[in-house]
Formats: C-alpha cells, sequence, structure tokens
C-alpha cells in the first residue's frame, strides 16, 4: 500500500487522549485512553457506534475543542494537550458533516476565500487556481452558481476542493457522504480517490459506511463505544488507486468480513448500553 | 411587449387582487351611501373620496392638484426617510456587535430590553424637553420606534447563522474582521430585511402619532387638521396616500434585500 506523499507532513500522533464533558456534572466520558499513529500521507478511516466519541477526537485535532488528558501531536509538535490547545489553522482542514460552504458566496468566491483572507494569492491567481481545480474535476460549469443550486453530492465536492486549495497537511472529513444515496456514494469515492491521488495529504475521515471505509482506508480504525478506545486496527491491503472492482475480490470480502465482526461487537454493546439507560 | 402585457393580464392572481379591491370598495359603499347606517352617517362614501382628492377646488384645500397636498407628503417622507435611515444604520450596527461579541451583549442586552417595550410615544415629553426644537422631537419618536425592531432583529439575525460556517471560517485562516464581514454580515442580512420591513412599518404609525401630537404640516397632522375640521373625504384620502406610500416603501426594502441576497433569490427559482 503506497503512500504517496511526496513532503511528509502531516503524522498525526494520539497518545492516550481522555475527554470528559462537564466533568464536575454531568460527567460524560467520551475518550478515554484512545491512542494510534498515523502516518504522513495515509488515509485513515475512523469508524464507531454513533455517539462514541469520533467527532469529539477530530475536534481536538482541528482545535476546536480541549482534551482532558493525554496529548496529540502533529508532525512532532504538540498540538493539544489539557494544558495546551492550539487554534484552528489552515494546516488541518474540516469538511462537516452537514456540510458548511458559505450560502452568500458562489462556487469559485467559496474556494477562494481560504487563499484571499490568508492573503497568499492574488484574486486574479487564485480565480484560477479555483477553475482549474473545477475543471480537473469535470465541475467547471458551476463556479457561478450558489451551493443551495447544486446537489448535495456536488457541495461536498466543492467543500472537499474549497479545503484542498489551501494546501493542508490533513483533511478532516467528518461522515462526509452521509445522506447521500448509493449511487452518489460510488461517485464521491471515485473522486476522493481522485484528489487523493493527486494531492498528499494526511486523511482523517470519519464513517459509519463499512464499505466506505475500507474501499478508501489505508487503514480502519475501529473504535469502541463510549468511552471511544481503539478497539482494532485494520490495514487494507488493496492496490491504489482503488478501483471499483476490488469490491468483488477475495481481500476486499475477507477484509470486510473483519471490519464487520469488530463493529458488529461494539453496536451490540452500545445497543445493550442504551437499553440499560432506557430501562 | 405586447405579449407579455397580455400574459401579465391574464395572471390570476391579478384577477383576485381587483377582485378583492372591488368588494372592500363595493362594502364600503354599501354601508356609508346604500344602508346609510347610523354609526357610518358621516362617513364619506367612496365616491366622495375620490371627488375631494381628485378635485381641482377641495373643499378643504387639499387634493392631488394642490400644492399643500404635496408639501404634507413631502414632510412626511423627509420624516420618515430620516429617521428609518437613522436607526437602520444604527439598529444594524449595534445588532451585528451585539450579536458579534458575547461580551458586549452582556452589557447591552438588558438595557435594550427593558427600552424596547416602552411605546415610542412615551418618549415625546422627553424628546421635547431635551432636544432642540419640535422637528427633531417628532424624528426621534420614528426613530425610536423603527430602532428596535432593527436591533433585534439583526441580532436574532447573527444568532441564525450555523456555528459551522465560524468554525470553517477559521480553519480558512478568517482573522476575527473577515469573519465580521463574510460571516456575521451576510448571515444575517435575511433577518435584517425582515426587521427593515417591520421597521419600516412601525415608523410610519409612528409618524403620524407623532405629527398629530407635536407635528407642525406633515400627512398625520393634516389628518387630524381635517377631522377637527370636519372634512372627513380628506381624511380617508390622506389615509390612502399613507397606505399608497407605506407599500411602496416596504417593496423598494424588498427590491433592495434581492440586490443584496441574490443568493436567496436564487433558491426559491427566481
Amino acid at each position: 500500500m503506497a503512500i504517496n506523499n511526496q513532503n511528509g507532513y502531516g503524522a498525526i500522533s494520539i497518545r492516550k487522549v481522555g475527554k470528559i464533558y462537564d466533568p464536575e456534572g454531568v460527567h460524560v466520558e467520551a475518550m478515554r485512553d484512545c491512542s494510534f499513529e498515523i502516518a504522513a500521507g495515509e488515509f485513515a478511516v475512523i469508524v464507531g457506534p454513533s455517539g462514541c466519541g469520533k467527532t469529539t477526537l477530530l475536534n481536538a485535532i482541528a482545535g476546536f475543542d480541549t482534551i482532558t488528558s493525554g496529548e496529540i501531536y502533529l508532525d512532532e509538535e504538540l498540538i493539544s494537550s489539557p494544558r495546551k490547545q492550539i487554534k484552528p489553522d489552515v494546516d488541518r482542514m474540516v469538511v462537516f458533516q452537514n456540510g458548511a460552504l458559505f450560502p452568500w458566496k458562489t462556487v469559485v468566491e467559496n474556494i477562494t476565500y481560504g487563499p484571499l483572507v490568508q492573503r497568499k494569492m492574488k484574486k486574479p491567481e487564485a480565480m484560477d487556481a479555483a477553475r482549474d481545480m473545477l475543471s480537473k474535476v469535470g465541475l467547471n460549469e458551476i463556479e457561478d452558481k450558489y451551493p443551495e443550486e447544486l446537489s448535495s453530492g456536488v457541495q461536498r465536492r466543492v467543500e472537499i476542493l474549497r479545503a484542498l486549495i489551501n494546501k493542508p497537511k490533513v483533511v478532516m472529513l467528518d461522515e462526509p457522504f452521509r445522506g447521500l444515496d448509493a449511487i452518489a456514494k460510488t461517485v464521491m469515492h471515485e473522486f476522493l480517490v481522485q484528489i487523493f491521488c493527486t494531492a498528499s495529504n494526511t486523511m482523517f475521515f470519519i464513517t459509519h459506511d463499512l464499505d466506505e471505509a475500507i474501499f478508501l482506508g489505508h487503514k480502519v480504525v475501529i473504535m469502541t463505544t463510549r468511552p471511544a478506545q481503539v478497539k482494532k486496527i485494520v490495514t487494507v491491503n488493496l492496490p491504489w488507486p482503488r478501483e471499483h472492482h476490488l469490491k468483488g475480490s477475495e481481500t476486499y470480502l475477507d477484509l470486510k468480513r473483519e471490519v464487520l465482526e469488530a463493529v458488529h461487537e461494539e453496536a451490540k454493546k452500545a445497543f445493550e448500553a442504551g437499553e440499560r439507560e432506557m430501562a | 411587449m405586447i405579449d407579455r402585457i397580455r400574459t401579465g393580464l391574464a395572471n390570476p392572481q391579478l384577477h383576485r387582487a381587483v377582485v378583492g379591491i372591488l368588494l372592500f370598495l363595493g362594502l364600503w359603499y354599501l354601508l356609508t351611501a346604500v344602508l346609510q347606517l347610523p354609526r357610518f352617517k358621516l362617513i364619506p362614501d367612496p365616491l366622495q373620496v375620490i371627488k375631494e382628492w381628485f378635485s381641482l377646488e377641495p373643499l378643504s384645500g387639499r387634493s392631488l392638484f394642490t400644492k399643500t397636498y404635496y408639501v404634507d407628503i413631502a414632510y412626511s417622507i423627509a420624516r420618515t426617510l430620516t429617521a428609518f435611515g437613522l436607526a437602520t444604520f444604527m439598529g444594524v450596527t449595534l445588532g451585528l456587535f451585539m450579536g458579534w461579541s458575547r461580551i458586549f451583549y452582556d452589557f447591552s442586552f438588558p438595557v435594550l430590553e427593558i427600552l424596547r417595550p416602552m411605546p415610542p410615544l412615551s418618549w415625546i415629553p422627553l424628546a421635547v424637553l431635551i432636544l432642540p426644537g419640535v422637528e427633531v422631537a417628532v424624528i426621534t419618536v420614528i426613530f425610536i420606534a423603527a430602532f428596535f425592531a432593527t436591533v433585534l432583529n439583526t441580532l436574532l439575525g447573527v444568532f441564525s447563522i450555523d456555528r459551522n460556517y465560524f468554525l470553517a471560517a477559521k480553519c480558512l485562516g478568517s482573522r476575527p474582521k473577515d469573519i465580521f464581514f463574510n460571516i456575521v454580515v451576510p448571515g444575517s442580512l435575511p433577518f435584517v430585511f425582515t426587521g427593515l420591513q417591520i421597521g419600516m412599518g412601525i415608523a410610519w404609525m409612528s409618524l403620524v402619532a407623532g405629527e398629530i401630537i407635536v407635528g407642525q404640516r406633515g400627512l398625520g397632522y393634516a389628518i387630524y387638521e381635517g377631522y377637527s375640521l370636519y372634512q372627513y373625504a380628506q381624511v380617508i384620502c390622506y389615509m390612502f396616500t399613507l397606505g399608497i406610500l407605506g407599500y411602496a416603501s416596504s417593496a423598494a426594502i424588498r427590491a433592495v434585500g434581492r440586490k443584496l441576497m441574490a443568493w436567496e433569490a436564487r433558491k426559491r427559482g427566481a
């Protein structure tokens, strides 16, 4: 599994991370002793039961929220610990679950927003870069449309381009294709494989969809039910660029069985815990 | 061109609007001219009002063909627009900052909430005492009325913005100033324009009250004068004049809103 990273940036090290919400009051432990490594340029997919704390981890890496124990490093630099929290910045881009394209900006205005506010590019240069990105993925017709005029699949693709134009070390996607139908998802997966093969970012991808996880990931990190810990890491030995016929292969089906078993165990635990809470 | 007029005339919405207006006028005519109910005896029927409105020599000295009519309108428009302009500028600015800064909100919201329910007219004594001249007092009353509607709606507008837009903007490298101009301002615009429409409505209402109490000249003042002098037809045609001005100003605000919020208009497929 070739990790195609030319610059070697974007290694994430998550060390014994814990998060307790409202420790004085309700005391909800979202994560406990969660540790794993993501290599620079690796496509890591995080799966686990709903509400297990996957988004909590993303928020900590992104700089949206603090952690209560442990440390997170980005390229050997401490970015989050109970005593330190660096702010959101352009080296760590987030693509949100429900989409966060600015509805009042056109597609091209959304994509050029980052380079322009950071004053990395002049306007004509940013426009050219944005148009270039759009045409490479066959979306050159839509540059002057507003997000709400587009289908959610196209919106998601634009949002990913808006993140990539900033050349971040890490792109974090929180269930970005939730709510898309199976056909739209296939298109999105091909799109993501295409851009991942040309860019050199580390990917931190949260999903519930196991097919998506195996098809896209170098590794699949399976989390336990709350408080989230790493239950199992499955390495996906499928060749890149990933192609759809792989989904019928023996290796793929074996991997799927392995992931499914681990996830199913946790899902059952989560379900039983839910029943106890209800009782 | 002719085709466009033809399709315009064939529009069922237009037909219903015309029928609605005719029914309203018919009812009015029935109550005043045909049935002559006791309480409606002094009320002029629609024809009398139209006759007065279009008269070359009106009984009240005020009609479409007198200079006084336009002077009255000019006074009222000038007062309303001045007050509304000030209220928009100060109200939107205050609302945006209150929504943007938690600390500023904590300081200002309690004061705002105590002052807001005070009826605009209750400010008249203070306005007359503090401010120089009656003109400024009338404008102040209109300003107060429009101001609170604008502040509150702008504030709600900022609160209505999805938190993820702020997070995304931070990820993309925005400074606070960038967030203010790229997220807070455009994100609150739909609510701001609702506030402006409400503010404009209240402004016209307060104008009339202010002019009746302390004014000289203007539509409200003339309505009160007409009442004192038994010129009821003039009173009614001035009421309709106010209605038309109010309608036109709301339409103008909507048009500006559509221009500034192209994304909203396109979403609705316009």
